[in-house]
């Protein structure tokens, strides 16, 4: 029996206090993330069960009991005060995904400082822009992240301390590093929890848009109520499972359901921090005995990829429920997975603003292949009509997703740019960006973006960002860049550019522009293509029509071009 | 072939290792081993097909042909004339 069970008798009546009630909370009491995923676990009697087991580089594993994650959090949130990082301070977390990254994000919640978690494999100017943003107090980061640190930090006179968690003595820190293992720390066996309230900021995501720069998602400790009731019944994770998140906890999913979720109902959880392969992925599947899988659609397609005989050769059958995530889930990986695992994956929708699943496919549901699925129950979602944002009910018709504002996990505002996060809001409803339309059983299905930005691999990447970073090549006078169709990937960045006089167009040239890109902002927003064209289309007014790129990428019909300065 | 497992030993030193990571090896798993990600493996596709004049098929360039230096080599050594 699933944990949701029938999903219309949870429709009915349904109230989050549902959750706070099995949490134990009541308005008005201290809630603290950090003291949820640890504390209250040891206090309910599973001290001595497994939290985290990990797997690294070189066979390397270690494994910890919640107890250990309780004490290791004390000492990680003990260390930051004694450093005098005090409540809202953003302290960033900078590192791949080692054990370090899942229990400091719980003892930086711990002290009521600000978590900003932050992908490691960003470069130095997209680290920068961040950081700037939050005017964050201190980074946790591994050793070999900080040269990237090292390159910007003149620049960021508020950022106090850079604690290295891996620092082995080889090489001098510089002033403001200061080194912390958590191995050889003394564990800290009780700290004064700080008492963060509902409204008490949690953690700040980092999200990319059309215009101006990345956004800084932030969250309050009351998401919990909807990150633990959206795990109890959509990843249906019980007291037995051993769960896998292979999402980074440099991004949301990476905390709402790799951290928050699993730990906040005291489930044991496996990491590997590992770069993708197939048998490599199977094989910690078979060891670890994974019952629920929680995925992306670029490695659900990079497996379909690798083909149904490697699938053979491995022992799956401790899988139960595979859910998915990040970008919309086409129908052949779904058919592909219930062919190949007898379960199909379960695709969910939802946002690094919304903190919490939004649309998904439930256990127990019937479910329609590459459909978004419906709404968690309290979650009141409409397709709205892009002029008057009216509600849409005819069935097919595509609008804009719109939710109405109320539930737990959703953003309280972007950091330092509350006229941007005013703007999500039309007519009573938040605007996702995204497009879909909804079928006469209410199954929404995901038709695109409603602006530029580009989601590659499940990850947002704003063209003006690549742009911009672009520009500041040498041989770079002008660029556009757009969404370009991908098999794996769903979109990966392509970059028209003209050149500066001097520069002649080569392949030799396009592979620098795509390492400067690379290094400097991130893999992520490395343009896979860049086309050199002598110029690019722009409006009258001198702006770039990246509208007619696009098209010309997906095959699409152009439109009107009225405002088109030239055809050429 | 060992010119050749020189020379992509350097490039994948030079653009995808951090100033204090450990040398790698021709044998250092790249991909399973996060050193490069699938998405950066398109660059150094790129690199590769401009210095050796080849172009690699997309359904060769999986993520496992590509997890060592030894196994770049021995694909790319595939489509060398």
């Amino acid at each position: 029996m699933s944990n949701i069970g029938s999903y219309e008798d949870r429709n009915k009546d349904f109230d989050w206090s549902l959750a706070e009630k099995e949490l134990g909370y009541k308005d008005g009491d201290t809630i603290n993330i950090g003291w949820y995923c640890s504390d209250r676990i040891c206090e309910m009697g599973k001290a001595d069960k497994t939290a985290l087991i990990w797997e690294g580089l070189g066979g390397k594993e270690k494994s910890y009991t919640f107890n250990e994650i309780r004490l290791a959090s004390n000492t990680i949130g003990a260390f930051l005060r004694e450093l005098g990082i005090k409540a809202e301070d953003r302290v960033c977390l900078f590192m791949d995904k080692i054990p370090e990254l899942y229990i400091g994000f719980l003892g930086v919640l711990k002290i009521g400082a600000i978590a900003q978690p932050l992908f490691s494999a960003f470069g130095d100017e997209s680290l920068f822009v961040r950081l700037d943003n939050a005017k964050t107090s201190a980074i946790v980061t591994q050793r070999k992240h900080v040269a990237k640190v090292r390159k910007i930090i003149d620049k960021m006179p508020y950022l106090k301390h850079v604690i290295v968690v891996d620092d082995d003595g080889r090489k001098p820190l510089r002033e403001r590093e200061i080194a912390f293992s958590l191995e050889n720390a003394v564990p800290v066996e009780s700290i004064e929890i700080h008492p963060t309230k509902a409204e008490s900021a949690s953690v700040l995501h980092y999200t990319s848009g059309t215009t101006g720069q990345p956004k800084g998602v932030q969250h309050v400790h009351y998401s919990l109520i909807s990150q633990y009731l959206t795990t109890k019944w959509v990843l249906d994770l019980q007291d037995d499972d051993i769960y896998w998140c292979t999402a980074d906890p440099g991004w949301v999913t990476g905390t709402s359901y790799g951290i928050i979720g699993p730990w906040s109902l005291g489930v044991t959880q496996c990491v590997k921090d590992v770069g993708f392969s197939a048998v490599g992925w199977y094989e910690f599947i078979q060891k670890r005995k994974v019952t629920v899988w929680y995925s992306a659609p670029t490695a659900i397609r990079s497996l379909m990829k690798a083909g149904d005989e490697v699938v053979k050769k491995h022992d799956l059958s401790s899988l139960r429920h595979l859910a998915s995530v990040g970008e919309p889930l086409n129908s052949e990986a779904v058919i592909w997975s219930e062919k190949v695992y007898g379960l199909p994956f379960l695709d969910t929708y939802w946002q690094t603003e919304t903190g919490s699943m939004m649309l998904t496919n439930f256990p127990g549901m019937k479910v329609k292949p590459g459909s978004m699925g419906k709404p968690f129950p309290g979650i009141t979602a409409a397709v709205l009509d892009a002029e008057t944002f009216e509600q849409i009910n005819e069935p097919g018709k595509v609008g804009l997703i719109g939710f109405k504002p109320g539930w737990p996990a959703m953003m309280r505002t972007y950091w330092n740019n509350e006229e941007t996060y005013k703007g999500k809001f039309k007519n009573g409803w938040y605007l996702s960006g995204d497009r879909s339309s909804i079928d006469n059983e209410g199954y929404f299905w995901f038709t695109g973006r409603d602006d530029d930005v580009i989601n590659t691999g499940g990850h947002l990447v704003s063209p003006f960002e690549v742009e911009s970073a672009l520009l500041e090549h040498e041989a770079v006078a002008e660029s556009a860049v757009v969404a370009k169709p991908d098999e794996v990937n769903m979109e990966v960045v392509k970059a028209f550019v003209t050149l500066k006089p001097g520069f002649e167009a080569s392949v030799d040239l396009e592979l620098k522009i795509m390492n400067f890109i690379r290094k400097k902002l991130s893999p992520l927003a490395m343009p896979q293509e860049i086309e050199y064209v002598k110029s690019l289309p722009k409006t009258r007014s001198g702006k770039i029509m990246r509208r007619l790129l696009h098209a010309k990428e997906w095959g699409e019909e152009i439109g009107d071009t009225s405002t088109l300065e030239d055809d050429e | 072939m060992d010119e050749m497992k020189d020379v992509i030993l350097e490039y994948v030193t030079e653009e995808y290792l951090e100033e204090d990571d450990d040398e790698i090896s021709f044998d250092t798993p790249l991909i399973s081993g996060g050193i490069v990600d699938s998405f950066s493996m398109v660059s150094l596709k790129r690199f590769l097909e401009n210095k050796y004049s080849i172009s690699i098929p997309d359904d060769k360039a999986t993520p496992e042909a590509f997890d060592s230096v030894n196994k770049i080599a021995v694909l790319v050594q595939e489509f060398v004339k």
